[in-house]
């Protein structure tokens, strides 16, 4: 029953090594590859602590993914353009300043998680994925229809946003953040997995009832949860799109939600490696399937279709066996 | 003398034409156990789920401690000390024995939005879940996964997560359904135990432990209460008798 842990920290310490060892031989490509592997696995944890600990199974995690994706964007493009974003009642300018702009699109997203949240948690089920796919779209044709800030096309970054002390452009450095920040998402997952809310939500997932019975409101721990969620997966958003140096509706989209999806079904739903499990299959899939055919996507639903049949509890499951439960 | 910890006035219910609750006046004295019988399709289980707060009732008020509680839900119920079991056990299925009691435990105490600390290490915490384990006695099986469990050891789990509310009544739907002639033996004895601390509304099927236990019998037949008293007294009603009884069960 050990294996689990094994298992994630061999995950963890190869996604380590293989940036390190590309850096060593000068391969700043692999090193992207792994840059967006952190990435989306944040994004995905941030999705499992709604999905795999709340049992809440959304598929409008793309708008929170968007909402740090665009925080990013139009704070950088003021910043480039010297324009100020609002004047009146207080002058706001951009930023090129990461922290700030962290802050700015968890803020942001956990907003917006808790607007959502409020309005769809009332629905469970099937209706709860229609009504948080619906607000995807919602955002989705929003930001296509917002001239301001590129409509379809986007907006472009010129140069990547700072961190202090850190030079962000060379590739290995701006890694080393993104790592450090899936790192401690990580160490707040498994935090929350084994605390009291943690306990409680994972009761209401299994027996609302239950829990009721015993005084608590399975509501309020799921909005809690959708609201974290959120803001974990907007910084992924935020830190995606300094990754790309570019913002489009795409993220918005809810192809997008899917992926993200992937990430943690592939992985063990409600496992901690889960989604980073998951995130690393998915991208080296993308990477060599990519190159053989521009629809690699059937190989991928191949894959998953065999996953979700014959392993329920994702990768993770099929190597590890069923959850150790403490005590 | 004081007024009923649970006093149930005037309780109607109906669905479209079917009439499953009609004017339903019950109470719940300090120290007793107060069980409700009656044949299948009574409505017994409506009756039960306006208790709890589950349904709302068409009319009639349910006074619970001196309050008024017929406007709150099931989760501001459980807080004001009603504590219920279920007719078909309703636990966290993927959890232990003691992570189930340790959620009980935790309900009680509130402050549930606590995020970083280990709940199975919170001493105040597991020394109520295990008190309540060691009393139905499922101490040697707190690590087993509930869907592990027999169904006689989910009963008493089930009567375990009740005990960590410390409620102020119990509101026990069929607690000994499907438990086997020792099972239930054993779960009388423990409920006799039980009526000092909290008193008990108790739905049972099992006329060997309602007439054991009760210190009054009501007997609900088609939605509407047709007799309260004494064991005593109702073996004896002849109304009672006749509707559901019969003759023979009792002699």
């Amino acid at each position: 029953m050990r294996r689990e842990p094994l298992l994630n920290a061999t995950v963890f310490l190869g996604l380590l090594a293989v940036p390190l060892w590309a850096w060593a031989v000068d391969e700043p490509f692999t090193i992207t590859l792994a840059t967006r592997v952190a990435i989306l696995a944040l994004a995905g944890v941030g999705l499992n602590l709604a999905l795999g600990l709340g049992g809440l199974v959304s598929l409008g995690h793309a708008v929170f993914f968007g909402i740090g994706g665009y925080a990013m964007g139009i704070l950088a493009s003021h910043a480039q353009s010297y324009s100020a974003l609002i004047e009146w009642p207080v002058l706001i300018e951009g930023t090129k300043s990461m922290p700030v702009i962290w802050l700015v699109a968890m803020g942001a997203s956990g907003l917006a998680a808790l607007a959502i949240g409020a309005l769809s948690l009332r629905t469970s089920g099937v209706y709860f994925i229609m009504i948080t796919l619906a607000f995807g779209q919602m955002f989705y044709y929003f930001a296509i229809g917002w001239p301001a800030y590129g409509g379809e096309d986007g907006l472009s970054i010129y140069v990547r946003n700072g961190f202090p002390g850190l030079n962000t452009l060379d590739p290995i450095q701006f890694f080393a953040i993104c790592y450090v920040i899936l790192g401690l998402a990580l160490w707040v997952f498994s935090r929350l997995a084994c605390s009291a809310f943690g306990l409680a939500l994972g009761a209401a997932r299994q027996n609302a009832e239950r829990v009721m019975a015993v005084g608590i409101a399975p509501y309020r721990l799921r909005l809690v949860a959708f609201t974290l969620s959120g803001v974990i997966t907007g910084l992924a958003g935020a830190l995606f799109a300094d990754l790309n140096r570019f913002v489009s509706p795409v993220m918005f989209s809810w192809q997008t939600s899917g992926e993200i999806m992937v990430f943690v079904i592939l992985g063990g739903v409600a496992r901690l490696f889960g989604p980073v499990i998951g995130a690393v299959v998915f991208i080296f899939l993308e990477h060599m399937l990519g190159g053989l055919s521009e629809y690699w996507h059937i190989y991928l639903g191949a894959v998953l279709l065999v996953v979700v049949l014959f392993a329920r509890g994702g990768i993770i499951g099929l190597v590890a066996g069923r959850e150790r439960r403490h005590d | 003398m004081t007024s009923p910890l649970l006093d149930i006035r005037g309780l109607s219910k109906a669905f479209g034409a079917v009439q499953a609750c009609e004017d339903v006046t019950l109470t719940l004295e300090r120290g007793e156990i107060h069980a409700l019988i009656g044949p299948n399709g009574a409505g017994k289980s409506t009756f039960i789920k306006q208790v709890a707060g589950n349904l709302d009732p068409d009319s009639g008020r349910i006074w619970f401690d001196g309050r008024d509680v017929t406007a709150l839900d099931t989760v501001a119920r459980a807080r004001a000390g009603l504590g219920r079991t279920f007719q078909v056990s309703s636990l966290a299925m993927e959890m232990s024995v003691l992570q189930n009691v340790v959620l009980g435990a935790l309900g009680k105490r509130g402050r549930v939005l606590r995020f970083f600390r280990d709940v199975m290490r919170d001493a105040a915490l597991l020394e109520v879940a295990r008190e309540a384990l060691n009393e139905v006695g499922l101490t040697g099986v707190a690590g087993t996964r509930v869907a592990d469990l027999s169904h006689g050891q989910r009963r008493q789990l089930e009567v375990a997560v009740a005990l960590t509310q410390s409620p102020k009544a119990f509101l026990m739907d069929e607690p000994m359904a499907g438990l086997g002639g020792e099972g239930s033996a054993r779960l009388t004895r423990f409920l006799d135990g039980l009526r000092h601390r909290a008193p008990i509304l108790l739905v049972e099927h099992d006329m060997d432990a309602v007439f054991a236990l009760a210190d009054r019998i009501s007997v609900l037949v088609y939605g509407r209460i047709i007799a309260t008293g004494t064991p005593d007294a109702i073996r004896r009603d002849p109304q009672v008798r006749a509707a559901y009884l019969g003759d023979e069960a009792l002699t």
